[in-house]
């Protein structure tokens, strides 16, 4: 009876896992770059070695169980020594990892030297999203888990049904969009410095075969070389605490000329954003802008009503009503495990501010895009 | 010669309770050792079911992120620390002293202590999850700064725990290592003695190196958490990437520390079953020598993207790649001794076979990872926890379940029912490969480990992953009961209740003397027993 | 009890003992740490049933040793025991010498700017300094830390005056390496059943490991004194857990030697008997050893 459970069970597994074959890849991706086709070819080439080995060793330890069974009568022989068979199959092990290691050297080496990049791109992991900023265009922005994605798991009280149905709504680009793609021209050599400015966390977008470890105080470099226009997504690939698989990577690959027009685009609101720091704020206009911004970067520890969760709550708190000194410091600075916000904008600073010290009930004081610049 | 204990009138086990608090025999230690390990393996794989689980289905549905990688942390942690290890240590305990012709273990009391250090360092460990802010959430691999500047309060506790469980596994690693080169059969030779001893012999190497490392590592997280320090700081001049080279010197010899002795019970087990004696003894002591040796200097193959000189990478690379040569002449040897035997398939057998089947398909998977380039599309995937579990649960503890059919009857003077242990044999094999070759596609196709949630082209097979999974962990129940069971009902077993076993452990009764050699054997029945006669 | 016989003790209640006591003893430094009020007595309470344990136990064996229970295989294994448990020490303190090396070679040069890369002729050098610390000199000993270079929250103090090699160190090596010396004569001395001079060599060594710990905490106070804390950064870090696991393994032996110095006293060894001496002697050597390790490649290069 038992026996018959697990052949039913094992049965139902193999047939969904057909159906799971022809909708999706089982294997790597072969990416869309030379390294990452290199590093698929590498992958094929060992993996058929290994197939190869298997068929010899278990086809000789199956045929023993089959033909040198006792209930066959057989007898059993009494070697159990022999040097030069021993000598033969430490030989042609160590041949065959030589065959291996020689393409998998030269993969490595082309992937770990750069002679010549066409341009930098400086990626910042933090708890939990990416920072990107392209040094040499003055360009820089956040790249948060997409609003969509979050909605989904906010549904997980909602019963299985509606979540089954948001879910399937956002496709396979659940868990893997974000509000803000990085973009990089296709056919163009780019360089990633990565960095972290918490804890590890590892740059991963499988199309390019670029997975890149973000250690906190130092850069770690790589580069890839795309060469087809298109979107593609990865995640972070190391584990860096509670939100580790919600900081995805998307990158939009385009084409040169978009390219340019994109980065007119940022740089002049770039230039806007600069100009709006400098003067004065209404309350109404950072309280508009604080609530975005705090519902996509804070609300996942403090909550969207203030009240609390894996940070202290704000509605209420002493700090949100009390002097405005304190609070910007905890922002711009980060505590413990508050993560330190001075990557966002003076603007955007004043507005989160402003909006955790009036909304919620909170009575504080209104901050000002140059209370940022100055408390910096 | 005859060895006495303290007072000639013990030759028994105390009665009571306290017996087993007190005791210094090493079959009481052994049993302790084994029933630990087997409750903590329980626990641990509750664990592994609530991530598979949470895991079943995309979406959040059971748990929050947090807990999960507190599941996740201590589901490693239990199992590795709390359930093969002490596993392994439990059959060494029992069955050294037996196989070289030895009363007891050289250290007795200090063997007692070794022991009753685990479950208060378990109960350390488990008691965080009752703690403010919850149990360690920054995975068994504890990278700093994750585990030092951003970890909660309850992270000194666990630091606590793995002093004590390194403090537990060195006494016992010393204590073998005396038992071995101290209180063999006088008679017995380095090269008389049977693989499980030569493998433990081996390990207790590894463990004596690899685990004052880990305390050292622990020991800078503890200083930099609480006392100023910048080991792992880059602000102080420190480096995170350093926590991870000193804890892969340890945590490499650490997974052959794990498997070095399951390759000894398969080498004493295939040879009972294929009527034949082990093919090549002496090539299978330098092999295993080979691997522990070649453990200590391949560590950073868990660190290929973690930034290093392309040199380093490159070095790890090759001297991965070696092992796969030592642990390939062990696998041709086990086949060469099945080879034109005349093989029965008892549960012990199977195990066996299945273990050389598929711990090699883990082997292979390791070496796939070893090849660098490569690893840069496998690392933190779940082709890495794939290859794990493949050597781990179908290598190390398929060797612990295969180890406990075969000397059962020795320890209990009791036969297990055959017919049911032969059901779960198929039920466990078919299942766990219905819980773990899934997740190679899952990690292929590109789902990192250690998240909670995962986007809607992972769903199918993390489904069949997990149905595997709760079905391989149903299949713990029948193994408790056939072990209970034969412990209770089992008919009596005969001393030698394997055909053509070889091993001093056979000529004691079943179950086996309280103290097992009274008087050493002779040097003519260690090499009618030995493995190469 | 003749040659032939294996001494196999019975039930003991010190491991179990000694288990409750390391276990409260951790559970109060933890809490002790996390500012919880009963961290500290607990902390005391565990440590003294530590004592306890240690006292019984040893008590046991020794009397046991005294009372010719044992026969020269158990002294083998103590021996052999001994030997691989200062192996497992010498891979303790290689930990925390390799941080150090690893600090000194590789990252603290990484920090500073120094290509990681050593395929890299044509590549653009990664230079972390540029980016993130930007100013920052690598420099060993690293008096200023990356933190202290003027970025955000400074928390590792800068700057801070190094001990001199030739001063203090160089004197407790001395030292301690005649103490290593007089506890050889000790041991001559007990071979060949000289009382009087093995008590002399004894107290002699005694005392030069302890005039060694005055001096090393004489030197923890100047070099605090000059602004060299735990706190100093990596520098700081690598020298105090060095040097202050060293100290707390000479203050152990000198404890040790005590032990065996009052054993002596009371009649408990021969010229063939006397693993506990020989033991602790090793013990002693070996602490020795790491000492020339720490001047050497601490104090010195
Ligand atoms: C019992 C435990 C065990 C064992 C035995 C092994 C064995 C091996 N492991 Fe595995 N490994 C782990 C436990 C183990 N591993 C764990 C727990 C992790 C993850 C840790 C974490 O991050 O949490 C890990 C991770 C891990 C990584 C890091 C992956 C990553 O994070 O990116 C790598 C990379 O090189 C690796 C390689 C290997 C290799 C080459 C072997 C070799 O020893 C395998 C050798 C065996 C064979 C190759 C098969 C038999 C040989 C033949 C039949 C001969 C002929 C074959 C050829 C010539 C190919 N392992
Ligand atoms: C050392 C041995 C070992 C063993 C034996 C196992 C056994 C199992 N492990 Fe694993 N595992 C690790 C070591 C081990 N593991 C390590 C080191 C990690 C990495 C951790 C990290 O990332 O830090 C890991 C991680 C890990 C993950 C990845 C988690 C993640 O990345 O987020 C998963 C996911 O499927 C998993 C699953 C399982 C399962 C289903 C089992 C099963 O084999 C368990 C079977 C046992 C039981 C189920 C218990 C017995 C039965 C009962 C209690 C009664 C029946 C109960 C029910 C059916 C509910 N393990
Ligand atoms: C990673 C989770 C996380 C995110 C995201 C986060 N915080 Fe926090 N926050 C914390 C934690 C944890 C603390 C408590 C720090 C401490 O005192 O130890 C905290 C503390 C604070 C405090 C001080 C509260 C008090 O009563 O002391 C303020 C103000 C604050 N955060 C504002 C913000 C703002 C504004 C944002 C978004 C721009 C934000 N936080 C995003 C985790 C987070
Ligand atoms: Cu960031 Cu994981
Ligand atoms: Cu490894």
């Amino acid at each position: 009876m038992k026996r018959l459970l697990t052949l039913t069970s094992a049965l139902v597994a193999l047939a969904s896992s057909k159906a799971a074959m022809a909708e999706y890849g089982l294997n790597m991706t072969q990416g869309i770059t030379e390294v990452s086709k290199d590093i698929y070819d590498l992958h094929m080439m060992v993996f058929w070695v290994c197939v190869v080995i298997g068929i010899v060793v278990f086809g000789a330890m199956f045929y023993a169980i089959i033909a040198h069974r006792k209930s066959k009568g057989h007898k059993a022989a009494h070697f159990h020594e022999s040097t030069t068979v021993e000598f033969i199959w430490t030989g042609i092990p160590i041949l065959i990892l030589i065959a291996m290691a020689i393409p998998a050297s030269k993969t490595l080496i082309d992937i770990e030297v750069l002679d010549k990049a066409d341009m930098t791109i400086k990626v910042t992991g933090h708890q939990w999203k990416w920072q990107y900023d392209y040094p040499e265009e003055g360009i820089g922005f956040i790249s948060n888990l997409s609003q969509s994605s979050k909605d989904v798991m906010d549904d997980r009280e909602k019963g299985s049904a509606a979540k089954r149905e948001a879910l399937d709504a956002s496709g396979d680009t659940y868990l893997l969009s974000v509000d803000n793609h990085l973009v990089i021209p296709v056919d163009t050599t780019v360089r990633f410095l990565i960095t972290s400015n918490d804890v590890i966390h590892s740059w991963w977008v499988p199309a390019f075969a670029v997975k890149q470890d973000a250690n906190p105080g130092f850069i770690n470099d790589a580069w890839a070389r795309p060469t087809e226009i298109g979107t593609y997504r990865g995640q972070c690939a190391e584990l860096c605490g509670k939100e580790h698989g919600f900081m995805p990577i998307v990158i939009d690959v385009v084409s040169k000329a978009d390219y340019a027009v994109w980065v007119a685009e940022q740089q002049g609101a770039a230039a806007a954003a600069a100009v709006a720091a400098t003067r004065q704020w209404s309350e109404d206009d950072l309280m508009a802008q604080g609530e975005t911004l705090y519902n996509t970067n804070c609300a996942g520890c403090h909550m969207t009503d203030g009240t609390g969760g894996y940070g202290p709550a704000i509605k209420g708190s002493d700090i949100a009503n009390d002097d405005a000194a304190d609070h910007l410091n905890i922002v711009i600075n980060g505590k413990n495990g508050m993560p330190s916000f001075k990557m966002l904008g003076d603007s955007d600073l004043a507005a989160v501010i402003t909006y955790e010290r009036r909304a919620f009930g909170n009575t504080g004081s209104v901050v000002q895009p140059s209370d940022v610049t100055s408390a910096r | 010669m005859s060895y006495t204990a303290a007072h000639d009138d013990h030759h028994g086990p105390e009665k009571g309770l306290l017996r087993w608090v007190k005791t210094t025999n090493h079959k009481d230690i052994g049993t302790l050792y084994l029933w630990f390990a087997f409750t903590m393996l329980l626990i641990g794989g509750a664990f592994a079911m609530g991530i598979r689980a949470e895991l079943l289905q995309p979406g959040l549905q059971l748990m929050d992120p947090q807990f999960f990688n507190q599941l996740t942390t201590m589901h490693g942690l239990i199992m590795v620390f709390g359930a093969i290890m002490p596993a392994f240590v439990g059959l060494g305990n029992w069955l050294i002293p037996m196989m070289i012709g030895a009363p007891d273990m050289a250290l007795p009391r200090m063997n007692n202590w070794s022991f009753w250090i685990l479950p208060f360092a378990g109960g350390i460990l488990l008691s965080t999850f009752f703690m403010d802010g919850g149990a360690p959430a920054f995975g068994w691999t504890f990278y700093a700064p994750l585990s030092t500047t951003f970890a909660p309060d309850s992270t000194d506790f666990f630091i606590f725990a793995i002093h004590l469980l390194g403090f537990s596994s060195i006494m016992g690693a010393i204590n073998i290592i005396a038992t071995v080169l101290n209180m063999r059969a006088p008679e017995m030779r380095m090269m008389d003695m049977p693989l499980f001893v030569w493998t433990w012999l081996i390990t207790s190497f590894l463990l004596i190196g690899a685990m004052p490392v880990l305390a050292g590592a622990v020991t800078m997280m503890l200083t930099d958490r609480n006392f100023g320090t910048a080991f792992f700081d880059a602000t102080g001049g420190g480096d995170p990437v350093m926590f991870q080279h000193i804890f892969w010197f340890f945590g490499h010899p650490e997974v052959y520390i794990m498997i070095l002795p399951a390759f000894g019970v398969v080498s004493h087990i295939i040879p009972t079953f294929a009527r034949k004696p082990l093919f090549g003894y002496s090539s299978m002591v330098y092999a295993t020598a080979s691997i522990a040796f070649l453990s200590y200097i391949v560590w950073a193959h868990h660190m290929f993207l973690t930034g290093m000189p392309v040199a380093g990478e490159l070095y790890f690379m090759y001297a991965t790649m070696l092992i796969a040569v030592p642990t390939g002449v062990k696998v041709f040897n086990w086949v060469a001794t099945m080879w034109k035997g005349s093989l029965t398939f008892e549960t012990p057998m199977l195990w066996a076979i299945s273990f050389v089947f598929l711990f090699t398909i883990g082997g292979f998977s390791g070496l796939m990872l070893g090849i660098a380039p490569a690893d840069i599309q496998y690392h933190d995937t779940y082709f890495v926890v794939a290859h794990f579990h493949y050597v781990l649960v179908t290598g190390a503890l398929w060797g612990i379940i295969a180890a406990t059919f075969y000397w059962l009857p020795k320890w209990c003077g009791k036969m297990y029912n055959e017919k049911l242990a032969k059901v779960h044999f198929w039920w466990a094999m078919i299942s766990v490969n219905v819980l773990f070759f899934p997740q190679h596609f899952l990690g292929l196709a590109g789902m990192p480990r250690r998240i909670p949630d995962y986007s809607l082209q992972f769903a199918d097979f993390n489904f069949i992953s997990s149905i595997g999974g709760f079905s391989f962990g149903l299949s713990f129940v029948l193994l408790t009961y056939i072990v209970v069971d034969c412990i209770r009902n089992g008919k009596p077993a005969d001393a030698r209740p394997w055909y053509s076993a070889k091993g001093l452990e056979w000529t004691l009764s079943s179950p086996a003397p309280y103290h097992s050699f009274n008087t050493p054997p002779s040097r003519a029945t260690i090499l009618e027993e030995s493995q190469h006669s | 009890m003749s040659e032939q016989e294996y001494y196999i003790p019975h039930g003991t209640y010190w491991p179990i003992i000694g288990s409750i006591g390391v276990t409260t003893l951790f559970v109060g430094f933890a809490n002790q740490m996390h500012g919880v009020e009963w961290g500290g007595s607990v902390m005391g309470l565990g440590m003294a049933i530590v004592v306890f344990m240690l006292f019984g136990w040893l008590g046991t064996v020794v009397n046991e040793s005294v009372n010719g229970m044992y026969n020269k295989q158990v002294g083998k294994s103590f021996r052999w025991g001994m030997s691989w448990f200062i192996f497992s020490e010498v891979m303790f303190f290689a930990a925390f010498f390799g941080a150090l090396f690893y600090a000194r070679i590789l990252s603290v040069p990484w920090l500073g700017g120094a290509d990681n890369n050593m395929f890299s002729g044509a590549t653009e050098a990664l230079e972390t300094s540029k980016y993130i610390w930007e100013g920052f000199q690598a420099t060993w000993p690293l008096i200023n830390t990356p933190g202290a270079i003027g970025q955000s929250g400074v928390e590792f103090s800068s700057g801070f005056a190094l001990v001199d090699t030739w001063g203090l160190p160089a004197l407790n090596t001395g030292l301690l390496l005649t103490s290593g010396v007089t506890l050889t004569y000790a041991h001559h001395a007990l071979r060949k059943g000289h009382r009087n001079s093995l008590v002399f060599w004894m107290i002699a060594t005694i005392i030069l490991g302890v005039a060694f710990l005055g001096f090393q905490i004489a030197e923890y106070g100047h070099a605090y004194h000059e602004g060299l804390k735990l706190t100093s950064g990596i520098y700081g870090s690598t020298f105090y857990l060095l040097t202050g696991f060293h100290g707390f393994h000479v203050t152990i032996g000198v404890i040790m030697l005590t032990v065996i110095l009052y054993r002596i006293q009371k009649g408990h060894f021969d010229s063939d008997n006397h693993f506990a001496f020989e033991g602790v002697a090793w013990y002693w050597h070996f602490v020795d050893v790491v000492w020339l390790g720490l001047f050497i490649f601490v104090y010195w290069l």
